[in-house]
């Protein structure tokens, strides 16, 4: 497969029967999968294969679904472009020469280029919706605790969701009323809002009429004319459908950035700190004691972007600087949190592009940490503030996938998906 | 910028927290950048302090013994074990 789209290419078949029978499914390479290895897109994880399955893949062996590989993705789900993957970059199916998006960039391809029906992966800063923006493809970010993340590998758990990617918008919801609900193996997770009879899938009705969608204006700010454009074509293809729109102002997603990169790092930092290769994992021929094998087994294991992130966390939290970066970064968190809920108190919906840009050319923008972290600009305060949000495929600009975010209130997924369906 | 440029001693010292090797190429790289991403979390600086409601409860399951991995599921992934336990470095 010219793509690179999966790290570790098998087929783990599900029950005979259930809602997902004759679905074939992609799962990010950092959700674990008994007897079948999961990598991380990482040196540190190339052979480890786990002994037990995460929630999401017994809920997707139980609907029958079959798992067809273990898709490629940024290393341990830190990149924008699926570029920092110690197996590779990933051609875009659907821009072939650019990005995929990162970080779940292999299960938008996935999706994309019809290698697997739907596809799992997982949103930290935007890892899924970036990715379905990029390769045309529609791809939800569930409500902080709405799906179960036992089993998967840690980032930054306080932001992150595993959420799903479809073709359509009722695909998605389909795989995400397999996943959704309280698992009492994480005890961030809680039921489903569901009535008796009700599900995701069936939320897909189209039907946008009264629909109120919030513009938040800084979130168009800097972004591409040609991206910009798309997303007002397509807010005027809802508006034709009956849905209104009015502009409105969140003051803290200024900040948005700075702060999910001082709170991933930081959590990055310590949960990164299992890696020791003791239990798991690379292990260096090292001599030297306890510490001095374990900075070795981590400098060979790890990649740049995993070292500069745990560094920078590291520094962070250290004496002397954890009210000046932390602290502050969880004041804007419960800021940016503040004007979510102002701003959905008068809209159904808040509506932006879901990437300020068109997806990268492959190699373009490795150099920079700095100007990749801010082309997360419209997706980390979503996760900054646990909300639920969609990327739909608005159009294109200049033949480039160009997507549409929608952002609901908590546990909103319905009315997310009621919305976006309109146009995908 | 100068005083708050991050120094080569500076990225040292966290990769040591962090226990990650570098190698000088690297300390010079993630000196320089640093510099620029921690001038840009300065940022931060702006931000008013926020009270944060949290509605929070804790969830507990019962205290009761369920199935866990067995051992040798457990040592499966680990480089080396002996005895049915997991063998390290040493301490010091």
């Amino acid at each position: 497969m010219s793509e690179n789209i999966y790290i570790t290419e098998e087929r783990i078949e599900g029950a005979d029967d259930g809602p997902l029978s004759g679905t074939t499914v992609a799962v990010k390479d950092n959700i674990s999968t008994e007897g079948v290895r999961t990598t991380c897109g990482s040196e540190m994880l190339a052979e480890y294969v786990p002994p037990y399955d995460a929630t999401v893949v017994s809920r997707l062996k139980e609907a029958g679904a079959t798992i067809v590989g273990k898709a490629n993705m940024d290393e341990f789900g830190m990149g924008t472009t699926n570029e920092t993957s110690h197996f590779g970059s990933v051609d875009n199916p659907a821009a072939p020469g650019r990005v995929p998006g990162g970080s779940s960039g292999g299960s938008a391809a996935a999706v994309a280029a019809g290698e697997a029906d739907v596809a799992l992966g997982s949103d930290t800063g935007g890892s899924v919706r970036c990715p379905a923006a990029f390769c045309g493809v529609v791809g939800i970010k569930p409500t902080y605790g709405l799906v179960s993340r036992y089993g998967l590998v840690a980032y930054a758990n306080s932001l992150e969701q595993i959420g799903p990617f479809g073709e359509t918008v009722e695909d998605a919801a389909q795989l995400l009323d397999v996943i959704a609900g309280d698992d009492d193996r994480d005890a961030t997770t809680r039921e489903t809002p569901l009535e008796e009879g009700e599900t995701y899938a069936d939320a897909a009705t189209g039907d946008v009429d009264g629909l109120q969608i919030g513009v938040p204006t800084e979130l168009l700010e800097g972004a591409d004319e040609g991206v910009v454009e798309t997303f007002w074509d397509a807010i005027a293809e809802l508006e034709d459908r009956g849905a209104e729109y009015h502009e409105v102002s969140l003051p803290s997603v200024e900040h948005a950035v700075e702060a999910y990169y001082v709170i991933a790092m930081s959590e990055a930092s310590s949960n990164l700190a299992r890696f020791d290769g003791v239990r798991y994992g690379h292990s260096a021929d090292a001599e030297g004691n306890w510490n001095e094998t374990f900075a070795r087994t981590r400098e060979e294991g790890f990649g740049d972007e995993v070292k500069r992130r745990i560094l920078l966390g590291t520094y962070a939290l250290s004496a002397g600087y954890h009210d000046k970066y932390y602290k502050k970064a969880q004041d804007a968190r419960a800021w940016v949190k503040q004007d979510f809920d102002e701003a959905l108190s008068e809209a159904d919906v808040l509506a932006s592009p879901t990437m300020p840009v068109p997806p990268f050319e492959l190699g373009e923008s490795l150099d920079d940490p700095l100007q990749m972290y801010l082309a997360d600009a419209n997706t980390v305060p979503v996760n900054l503030a646990d909300l639920p949000a969609i990327s739909v495929p608005a159009g294109e600009t200049d033949g480039l996938p160009v997507g549409l975010q929608l952002v609901g209130p908590a546990f909103g997924e319905r009315r997310l998906i009621r919305a976006a369906s309109a146009l995908a | 910028m100068s005083d708050d440029a991050v120094s080569p001693e500076e990225v040292r010292h966290v990769a040591g927290l962090a226990r990650v090797d570098l190698d000088d190429d690297e300390v010079d790289r993630f000196a320089r950048q640093f510099a620029d991403i921690l001038e840009y979390f300065e940022t931060l600086d702006e931000v008013p302090e926020v009270d944060r409601e949290a509605d929070l409860t804790n969830v507990m399951r019962p205290d009761e013994e369920r199935d866990s991995l067995d051992r040798e599921a457990a040592l499966e992934n680990a480089s080396k074990a002996e005895d049915g336990y997991f063998k390290g470095p040493n301490v010091s």
